[in-house]
């Protein structure tokens, strides 16, 4: 076969006691590019995971590594090409941070395992990239979860994979870590050449780290392409059968569901200004409308979630008379306002006569979303 | 030199020490004391006092040698099982391993004596070799039933109750003047070795221990986890399978000639990691022996004296000894998280 994949799945069937979980998994992966693995939980991404790396036996189809078949290749070799950065907790003894780093001289060392100068010269360089040389006489099991990740991460590394796979390493991580290690792992790949097959749960940050996705779900393969493809509304919705929340693909965030029931509150609000407001009234529990907003505020973004009902003008457009309308009727169906707008230019400043008009048709002006208690 | 290396070698140097003077200990003490002058003298072949001679000869040597030997055994056994059930309170006697041993070499002793027929030490060792295995089989059923660590311990100690239950039956309704040995025996002692037992432990304590040597690298990489250990490159079904065979020959070796002797298995290896500070299987392997030929060296000596002409079951003492360091290990371990058991 001519290619330059160095992973390279063929009809390829997963799963355990014979019993295929997910079947029909053709996954290509070339060195330096990160394919990143998405789809809800117990769909089985574990165990694909498990059976590239061979603790699994595939059920069907092949695997092909640097174009040889993984079962044509001793444990040894195999353990050159491919290192693990898994979920299972380790239980070390008195292991210093250091020791476990050096397990990734395992396939290198002689039959008593006594590391050289030059593994021990790969383990401090390894140990250097993810940032934790001063750990490195620190007991691995008196560190943080982020800390102990990148300890796996080094110890990965100095396995001097041309693959890495890791599943879920960025759960349980702060916001900090996580970031630290997507970086560190986009550094191996790009600079280093690594290929990476990664499962993650933070589709924020698989969008701006993976080359391609890959979604499995019931079974097989969803979508696999690139994350422009992959990362939108209907997709996401899909893949996660998202029926209390949503999904925007413009912010890659996820909002609640909106509340159901009459509005009595219209926002008026634009520029992000509503933002805020809106997710209090969602966590309320107090149907809203909103508007008049643009097609292009980032407000709308939002509000399309969690608004009842939004009233929208062209982007671009200054607000035309249509649309002013609309929302004087809906003001007329609500008991109060509330104006987040701090500032308005010629494209929106009626809204600020949309603001007199409610006043003027009587209803109460609020000022936070404090002084509405829906009890 | 680096720190760790310069513990290393200090510790060690006190652990010879140590196991030196436990073994003139051994050699002078007892009904008859014998000063260390003559102890010298009768060790570099000057016969001189003919009694002082035999009793060392005949006696205290084989005895104290079987200590050692099996001593370091024990310990061994216990941290092979330690590093396959990824628990720190595993260990021969405790998983029942020792007791089911115990059963099927009193089933063949009764069955010898009412033949009258002569049992040889390797026909002792091939019994508990299968008492062992099939011991080791009921947990290795039960591992793959419970979730808990602690079950497995408890399952252990279950199976240990039944096999030590079905020993006494047989060995009371045994009708033979040698009963008492027999009992002595299912108790745990070293009293009574012969140099053909001495040799005969010897030689496979010996060549086991290599071999766990020799695995020293794949174990130390199945302490990180099956998974890992794939990934770098081990054999795990084949390492497994070796490993039980190994943990179970040596406790068999020690039950067949000793009985069972509880508590070294678990306390030897973890306070040799301790005063190491580590858990690199290249180090702790062979010092876990050495350590574990003084624990019982030290524990068959107060044995032998503390209540002369007395003797005290072995398993007694190093249950004393033992038991302490396995609660104080369990309540080190109380919130520590990484600790599943």
């Amino acid at each position: 076969m001519e290619h330059d994949y160095f992973l390279f799945t063929d009809h390829l069937a997963v799963g355990y006691q014979g019993k295929a979980l997910i079947e029909e998994l053709d996954i290509h992966i070339k060195k330096g590019e990160i394919l990143a693995m998405i789809g809800p939980n117990g769909a089985g991404k574990s165990t694909i995971l498990k059976t590239i790396t061979k603790y699994l036996k595939e059920i069907k189809g092949t695997i092909l590594m640097d174009s040889s078949d993984i079962n044509t290749m001793t444990n040894k070799e195999f353990s050159t090409k491919t290192s693990i950065v898994f979920t299972e907790k380790i239980k070390t003894e008195m292991m210093t941070c250091k020791d476990v780093v050096a397990t990734g001289r395992y396939p290198y060392t002689g039959r008593m395992g006594i590391l050289t100068r030059e593994d021990r010269s790969k383990v401090n360089q390894a140990m250097e990239l993810v940032h934790i040389t001063n750990l490195k006489d620190r007991d691995y099991t008196k560190i943080s979860d982020g800390q102990r990740q990148r300890v796996l991460l080094a110890r990965a590394i100095c396995q001097e994979p041309q693959l890495i796979v890791l599943d879920e390493p960025t759960s349980f991580l702060d916001i900090y870590y996580k970031l630290e290690l997507l970086e560190i792992i986009k550094k191996l790949a790009h600079k280093k050449k690594i290929a990476v097959f990664m499962s993650i749960h933070e589709l924020d940050l698989a969008q701006k780290v993976a080359d391609y996705v890959l979604c499995v779900k019931d079974g097989k393969v969803f979508r696999y392409g690139k994350p422009e493809d992959i990362f939108k509304e209907e997709v996401i919705q899909e893949l996660y059968h998202l029926n209390n929340g949503s999904y925007n693909a413009l912010f890659g965030s996820l909002e609640m569901n909106q509340t159901f029931g009459r509005p009595n509150v219209f926002v008026i609000a634009g520029g992000g200004s509503g933002i805020t407001t809106y997710r209090k009234l969602q966590q309320k529990g107090i149907p809203f409308i909103t508007g008049i907003l643009h097609k292009n505020d980032i407000d709308y973004q939002v509000a399309k979630h969690l608004a009842n009902a939004v009233i929208v003008e062209e982007s671009f457009e200054p607000i035309s008379d249509a649309v002013y309308e609309k929302a004087k009727v809906a003001i007329r169906k609500c008991d109060y306002i509330l104006n987040c707008l701090k500032q308005t230019g010629s494209m929106n400043e009626r809204n600020l006569e949309l603001l007199q008009t409610a006043e003027k048709a009587g209803l109460k002006k609020l000022h936070t979303t404090d002084e509405l208690d829906w009890s | 030199m680096k720190k760790e290396y310069q513990r290393y070698v200090i510790a060690v140097l006190l652990l010879i020490v140590v196991f030196f003077l436990l073994l003139f200990l051994n050699i002078g003490m007892g009904s008859v004391t014998i000063s260390a002058k003559q102890i010298l003298h009768i060790l570099m072949g000057y016969a001189a006092d003919d009694t002082a001679y035999n009793i060392i000869w005949k006696i205290r040597l084989p005895r104290v040698t079987a200590s050692i030997v099996l001593g370091g055994a024990l310990a061994l056994s216990g941290f092979l099982l330690q590093t396959f059930f990824h628990n720190p309170i595993a260990g021969p006697y405790i998983l029942g391993i020792s007791s089911g041993a115990k059963l099927i070499v009193a089933l063949l002793m009764v069955f010898a004596l009412n033949k009258s027929y002569v049992l040889n030490s390797g026909m002792l060792v091939i019994a508990a070799f299968a008492g062992s295995l099939i011991s080791m089989e009921f947990v290795l059923i039960m591992a793959g039933k419970v979730e808990k660590m602690s079950m497995l311990i408890v399952s252990g100690i279950m199976i240990g109750y039944i096999c030590s239950a079905i020993t006494d039956f047989v060995v009371t309704f045994a009708d033979d003047a040698n009963i008492v040995n027999l009992h002595n025996w299912s108790r745990g002692s070293f009293s009574g070795v012969s140099w053909d037992n001495v040799s005969v432990m010897s030689v496979i304590v010996l060549i086991t221990t290599t071999i766990t040597f020799l695995l020293a690298k794949p174990i130390g990489a199945y302490q990180m986890g099956e998974t890992y250990a794939q990934n770098m490159g081990v054999n795990i079904k084949r390492f497994r399978i070796l490993i039980i065979l190994c943990s179970s020959m040596l406790s068999a070796c020690v039950t067949a000639f000793a009985g069972p002797i509880s508590f070294v298995g678990i306390a030897v290896p973890h306070l040799i990691k301790r005063i190491l500070n580590t858990s690199k299987p290249i180090i702790i392997v062979p010092i876990s022996f050495l350590g574990g030929a003084i624990f019982c060296m030290g524990c068959d000596l107060i044995a032998r004296t503390a209540f002369s002409p007395t003797e005290l079951s072995i398993s007694s003492v190093t249950a004393i000894f033992g038991a302490p360091v396995v609660i104080w290990m369990m309540i080190r371990k109380v919130g520590d998280s990484s600790y599943g058991t």
